[in-house]
């Protein structure tokens, strides 16, 4: 029943969202509130709904993602309309307005529906007293539907729909303060960022379409896992690496990371839903739906493994000396992306997956915590002016302090299974190859502890740094904030026994449900080769059971020393406190606090608005030499075409006046009238005269006649 | 007796026509001017009877053709007298004269 009417999960949010834009204006606070947030608990409900009745589904249709196919929205049932593929045979253009749900679209499901719809209730304290409070609330039901869309679609191109869809909605989001310039310059930023990313998945999926014949997710992972592509196809690797472009973009992994911490000019709850928890896991959620394709294109898991690592460490390291607390958070969600992409790129899809899930709740709620701390402070989110606030706001200190320990990893917190397990793949795959790429994860994961443990101390200890007035103003945000705080913190406890690993004598049922997405290398191995591999894997599991003990010491070693690194510096920070990382190097610490000077960097090469010299490069440069090119050589072209035109119409003009009228038609009017004045005097007007010459005429004939 | 022949009836006419003639050239008022003509007319008028009547000697009495000729022309003259006096009266509305000398617009 659920199963069946699973397109209504986006239905509900989209309706929410247009009444709002329809007759948002005319309706009071409540009323916008009971429309946007019902329609996600809806959702939410149908979801829950709709995965159960999957699982019962799925164990009587072995493990077949469920695939519910509305009407042909792209091209004809017929196939009338065709495309030639690359190995020369003919392949319909078709997308459906259709959804499919596997265990891979449950679990986003699940989460971006649930995460959604506390965070939707918290906005309504949040933003409780803002304008356009039911224009956020649209965009919110909005982002909904698009992010819904782009998790239960069937297809890359209605998945492409939901991705521009929630790309529009960030945009929207990001720009809510639109009269304030900074905001409506993140918006572009990130919209226009996101572009080159969405150009990016545009080309995969085109060479998807060319070399698979079909965009269906069912018909390209059949495709992929039928053997009838090498590893290695050139053409594969090409499109998984578009595909991956695009997830740069939407996930913010490097080079294209830069307009995340940007977008945290949007309201607190915008960057909780969309810039932690949803939105970003977007390219992870496509690069895992792609995984067949990917499992094809070594080198293409071996880029996508390296600019994860590099990310998370790179993000990691500016995160270390942020004082805007949101912008820790959002290079800690960075950051968090590159170890989701690493586990990607090692193959270890699950792990991945499962670090998006608990990822969502710990981070939601650290922003959701940070929206509370800045509510509470009168709007100040400068970590320098905050401090001694644990007494103060203590749900949310309470709260923030579990996420923490979840995103540092501490067992047995969320963070600590899905970061292990990532940590842990990567050391052991492919026979130990990734094992630079671990050292990187591992040092994130330290960095990771110390900035968390640096935002707790700065903001909730040490001494209070902020004005008597902000002091003063300080109060626990209401209920409809601290109660999904109440509900993420125990989702960032209890998230992750769900991947409790077998090493630790759990069952990691987190894996066992997406096995059916991620198995499909072990379906084309025969019964005999899959029972060789499970012995072998048995032998090795042992030897490897004490490898992950190790390493998952290593891992709460590296959480510990961070928080000790943290609390040693900051625990008593008062006004004009040091920053150990200045004390350490000044020029690093300037270096991390700018960002390593991408922003500046970007804008040389890429915008052109900083000048290297005296010319401009990127796209100002380029737009300046087309301006250039504009007024000196297509205008002076159109110019000199104008003036040329001109002169002989000067020319044609006269000639037609002087010569035309002037000799031609004049001319011989004038001849006519000085040949007529001899004439006139024949003609003076009376008339006795003229009968007096008829009459001597007709005397004179007369005489003539008679005398001749 | 005298007898009257054709050749009085023309030397007749030709005095009328020759006073006609005269009082068109030379009398300025549109008026006597018209006069004049009807003179010519009637000149004309004279001779045509007298031809008739010398051709009645000749053919018979049914010869009558120069008489229907003369009846013609004393049609043709009331009809111009109409014309003339009428556009006359029209002119002297406009120029309050009547003096043939005035009446000069119809040059270049």
């Amino acid at each position: 029943m659920f199963l069946s009417h699973i397109y209504l999960i986006p239905l509900f949010p989209a309706l929410g969202a247009a009444l709002m834009f329809f007759f948002g204006r005319k309706l009071r606070k409540p009323t916008v509130s009971a429309v946007c947030v019902g329609s996600v608990v809806l959702a939410f409900l149908m979801s829950c709904g709709a995965v159960l009745e999957y699982t019962t589904w799925a164990a009587e249709h072995h493990d077949q993602p469920y695939e519910k196919i509305l009407y042909t929205w792209l091209g004809t049932d017929t196939g009338h309309l065709n495309y030639l593929k690359s190995d020369g045979t003919e392949a319909p253009v078709q997308a459906d307005a259709g959804f499919l749900l596997d265990p891979l679209s449950s679990i986003w499901l699940l989460f971006v529906t649930g995460v959604g719809m506390l965070i939707h209730i918290y906005s309504t304290g949040y933003m409780a007293h803002e304008g356009g409070y039911y224009r956020f609330f649209g965009y919110l039901n909005l982002f909904m539907f698009s992010m819904l869309t782009l998790i239960l679609a069937n297809n890359y191109v209605l998945m492409f729909v939901g991705w521009e869809g929630v790309g529009l909605c960030s945009y929207l989001l990001i720009g809510f303060y639109f009269h304030r310039k900074s905001a409506s310059d993140a918006a572009n930023k990130a919209f226009i960022v996101n572009r080159i990313g969405d150009a990016g998945f545009l080309l995969g999926m085109f060479f998807i379409a060319w070399h698979m014949g079909s965009l269906r997710f069912i018909d390209v992972t059949h495709a992929a896992r039928s053997g009838q592509f090498a590893i290695g196809d050139p053409l594969i690797t090409a499109a998984t690496l578009l595909l991956f472009v695009g997830a740069c973009g939407k996930s913010a992994q490097l080079p294209l990371y830069v307009w995340l911490p940007d977008a945290m000019e949007g309201p607190t709850p915008v960057s909780a839903l969309i810039h932690a928890a949803t939105m970003v896991t977007a390219g992870v959620y496509m690069v895992a739906r792609s995984n067949a394709l990917f499992v094809l294109a070594p080198k293409s898991m071996l880029v996508v493994a390296i600019v994860g690592a590099l990310t998370a460490v790179f993000a990691a390291s500016i995160g270390l000396v942020q004082n805007d607390i949101k912008r820790v958070l959002a290079y800690s969600t960075v950051s968090q992306l590159g170890y989701m992409f690493l586990a990607l790129g090692v193959g270890a899809f699950s792990a991945a997956v499962f670090h998006v899930f608990t990822h969502a709740f710990f981070k939601a709620l650290l922003f959701l915590g940070a929206g509370s701390v800045i509510h509470a402070m009168s709007g100040e989110q400068d970590m320098r002016n905050m401090g001694d606030l644990h007494k103060r706001i203590p749900t949310t200190h309470a709260t923030m302090f579990i996420a923490t320990l979840a995103i540092a990893g501490i067992f047995p917190f969320a963070g600590f299974f899905s970061k292990d397990a990532i940590l842990w793949e990567t050391w052991s795959r492919e026979g130990g190859a990734y094992r630079i790429l671990w050292c990187v994860g591992y040092a994130t994961a330290l960095m990771t502890a110390f900035y968390m443990f640096r935002l707790m101390y700065l903001t909730f200890h040490g001494r209070p740094r902020m004005s008597h007035d902000v002091e003063h103003h300080i109060h626990e945000s209401p209920m409809a904030m601290t109660l999904p705080l109440v509900v993420l913190a125990v989702m960032s406890l209890f998230a992750g026994f769900l991947g409790w690993p077998h090493s630790l004598g759990g069952s990691d049922h987190f894996t066992k449900f997406l096995e059916p997405v991620f198995a499909g290398e072990a379906q084309t191995l025969s019964e005999e080769g899959r029972a060789a591999q499970l012995a072998a894997g048995e032998k090795e599991e042992e030897k490897n059971t004490s490898a992950e003990w190790l390493l998952m010491g290593l891992s709460l070693a590296a959480a510990g020393i961070g928080w000790g690194m943290a609390w040693r510096s900051y625990r008593h920070a008062d006004k004009g406190y040091a920053e150990p990382i200045a004390n350490l190097s000044a020029p690093v610490y300037t270096t991390l606090l700018n960002k390593y000077y991408v922003d500046e960097g970007y804008d040389y090469v890429f915008t052109g608005r900083r000048p290297v010299g005296d010319v401009r490069l990127g796209v100002l440069g380029a737009g300046e030499a087309s301006s250039w090119i504009d007024t000196h050589i297509i205008d002076g072209a159109v110019n000199a075409a104008g003036s040329i035109t001109r002169g002989t119409a000067t020319f044609s003009s006269w000639w037609d006046k002087w010569i035309i009228d002037g000799i031609g038609v004049n001319g011989p009017a004038i001849l006519a009238r000085m040949l007529s004045y001899p004439a006139r005097l024949f003609e003076w007007g009376l008339v006795q005269w003229y009968a007096l010459v008829m009459t001597a005429g007709l005397v004179g004939f007369a005489f003539y006649y008679v005398y001749h | 007796m005298l007898h009257i022949t054709t050749l009085h009836y023309l030397v007749l006419g030709a005095a009328l026509f020759l006073l006609g003639v005269i009082g068109v050239l030379t009398r300025r008022n549109v008026v006597i001017v018209l006069m004049s003509i009807e003179l010519i007319l009637n000149a004309v008028n004279l001779n045509l009877v007298a031809f008739s009547r010398y051709w009645q000697g000749i053919h018979g009495p049914t010869a009558l053709h120069g008489q229907v000729f003369a009846i013609f022309v004393i049609t043709d003259a009331a009809a111009e007298a109409a014309v003339g006096l009428g556009i006359l009266i029209a002119f002297f509305r406009n120029k309050e004269t009547v003096n043939v000398d005035e009446v000069n617009l119809l040059k270049w």
